[in-house]
């Protein structure tokens, strides 16, 4: 039978790979082996969600084989295993983000759940009329609906720091929107729409300076670089599993513990109380305060074995091997003629999105897919971006540790075709 | 010429490239008695259809805003093929029309009714594109029932 033990020494069992071999790494991810519209997949729509390995795949088939039983509950042993891998996977989570404590990582659906989260709880809390929230103009709509809607409940104002050409943030606008009005920055890490990684140390250094706390949109920065929340600085930190190669419907909120410990909850139900009567109820202590009702268990043992699976690899070999390609892509997509490409950020992770000058985008998703490449075509939620580039929308093309320059010769060469098919 | 050409030629016939490249009756109407927007959230599609009717036929009829090339000769087509018919008869196209492109029914069949609009057979072989090529006839039928809210393909 197998044990939780087995996938905690199963990294140490393996040694570390010090050398990046992406053939040997794509062997891990069943998905990428398949063929569509008869030809190889070439999976270039990573922003929006990674392809899995098989060890992920695997310990979610654990736990619904093995392991299925609710956590904190039972004090039988299949709920001692679940309740296990549970919460030494949040354990796993802390050193990933290098958390100070533990009971700093609250578990949650993904990225959009830990914003609305302390929209709803911080937010809710701290923010009165007259106040201001600040983001940026890089933004996904996750980190921009949350907290227009908690803005237009407290009568208080959305402040946007604008973008320049490139598409980075200007520090100096964004510096001159925070005041003593701003009760909350909420910052992407790395734009979804453009990939520009936001200077997320001088952003807090700012915002703490008048004594603002920083909610940081991790979502697209975790799968592509090393993540220190105590460097950062920052007070939330927010994660989807997906996109880091474990199951959907899990993710991670990090939030300094005094914040959180302050913060109301945000669901009621099991697992968020210490005790119910009619008349009074004891909240249960933090994380749990926030984990209201059965978690995805299933989600939590994928996510484990998925950072399992990112720590085997080494973050940084995922992050030389993805700048190099990044700069590959980069020097193939421009120098096709009547490529436009959008997002020229100095600071730049995993993503390439582009146009194709007289061909709408969704053409070229649509021929590209007939050449077996996967790519996202449209506003990519940030309609905001493609509003101040004056598009409606940008073909995609994001990258992950498994790509290959034989792949993006083939996306080259597709949108070679798209220019025959509609030229 | 291997299916995948196959395919995309389908997708892309020669009469929808043409529509797509020149639009016709691309431009908004100062005197129109009625129009509707139309947009997809999907891809950001965004048409406007501009109607003037006459009792109960389409005197005129145009289009303006951006979209992939499917859903630009879709608008472009419409405006040609209905200028001059019934509310009744656009309606009746749109039903034709959504069968075709739904795969429900073939061009050979219903090509002497649908037209130009027999160009759009392929689509059926692509179904993330057919709210590209109905998005426009959405817009038409809010303009047609004089609706204030956008016609959205969701």
């Amino acid at each position: 039978m197998a044990t939780t033990h087995e996938s905690i020494l199963a990294p140490a069992r393996e040694s570390l790979a010090h050398t990046f071999d992406v053939r040997r790494i794509r062997e891990d991810f069943p998905g990428l082996k398949q063929k569509v519209h008869d030809k190889p997949l070439v999976y270039l729509d990573n922003a929006a969600t990674s392809q899995k390995p098989q060890k992920v795949i695997d310990a979610v088939v654990r736990y619904y084989t093995e392991d299925c039983a609710n956590v904190h509950r039972g004090v039988h042993l299949l709920s001692e295993r679940a309740s296990y891998v549970y919460e030494n996977t949040r354990r796993k989570v802390q050193k990933f983000l290098n958390a100070s404590d533990l009971r700093e990582i609250v578990y949650v659906r993904g990225t959009t759940e830990a914003i609305n989260l302390v929209a709803q709880t911080f937010g809710k809390r701290n923010v009165q009329a007259g106040d201001e929230v600040l983001i940026t103009g890089l933004e996904h709509h996750s980190n921009i609906v949350p907290w227009q809607m908690l803005c237009e409940e407290k009568e208080a104002r959305l402040q946007v720091a604008p973008i320049n050409d490139r598409g980075e943030l200007i520090l100096e606008e964004f510096e001159k929107l925070l005041s003593d009005r701003t009760r909350l920055v909420a910052v992407a890490h790395v734009s979804n729409a453009l990939g520009t990684i936001n200077p997320v140390r001088q952003i807090v250094q700012m915002a703490h300076a008048l004594n603002v706390p920083v909610l940081v949109d991790g979502a697209q920065a975790v799968p592509h670089m090393k993540v220190d929340v105590q460097e950062l600085g920052c007070d939330f930190y927010a994660f989807s599993g997906h996109k880091v190669f474990g199951p959907t419907g899990i993710g991670v909120l990090y939030g300094k513990f005094e914040l959180l410990d302050a913060m109301p909850p945000y669901q009621g139900g099991g697992d968020m109380i210490s005790s119910v009567s009619f008349e009074r109820t004891l909240y249960n202590v933090v994380p749990y305060k926030f984990e209201a009702g059965t978690p995805d268990v299933a989600g939590v043992y994928g996510l484990e074995a998925a950072l399992d699976y990112v720590k085997k690899v080494g973050l940084g070999n995922i992050v030389s091997y993805e700048h190099a390609l990044l700069s590959y892509a980069t020097e193939a997509i421009q120098q096709i003629p009547g490529v436009q490409i959008l997002g020229t950020a100095r600071e730049k992770a995993g993503v390439l999105s582009f146009i194709l000058e007289g061909v709408h985008p969704h053409d070229v998703g649509t021929i590209l897919d007939h050449e077996g490449i996967a790519v996202r075509t449209g506003h990519h939620c940030a309609q905001p971006v493609m509003e101040r580039f004056g598009v409606p929308a940008t073909v995609r093309a994001s990258l992950a540790l498994y790509n290959t320059k034989q792949e993006i010769n083939s996306l080259a060469a597709g949108i070679q075709r798209v220019k025959t098919v509609l030229g | 010429m291997d299916s995948f050409m196959a395919d995309l030629e389908g997708l892309y016939q020669e009469v929808i490239l043409d529509h797509s490249r020149r639009p016709r009756n691309f431009h908004s109407m100062q005197d129109a008695d009625r129009h509707a927007d139309g947009y997809n959230p999907l891809c950001g599609d965004r048409f406007t259809v501009y109607l003037k009717m006459q009792d109960d036929r389409i005197a005129d009829i145009s289009f303006e805003g951006t979209g992939c090339a499917i859903s630009t000769a879709s608008a472009s087509i419409l405006t040609e093929i209905l200028k001059g018919k019934t509310r009744a008869q656009a309606e009746a196209l749109f039903d034709k029309f959504h069968d075709l492109v739904t795969g429900k029914t073939h061009a050979e069949g219903e090509t002497p009714a649908l037209g130009k609009l027999a160009a759009f057979s392929g689509v059926c072989e692509f179904p993330v594109r057919v709210k590209c090529a109905t998005l426009v006839w959405h817009t038409l039928r809010s303009a047609l029932n004089g609706e204030k809210k956008t016609a959205s393909t969701e």
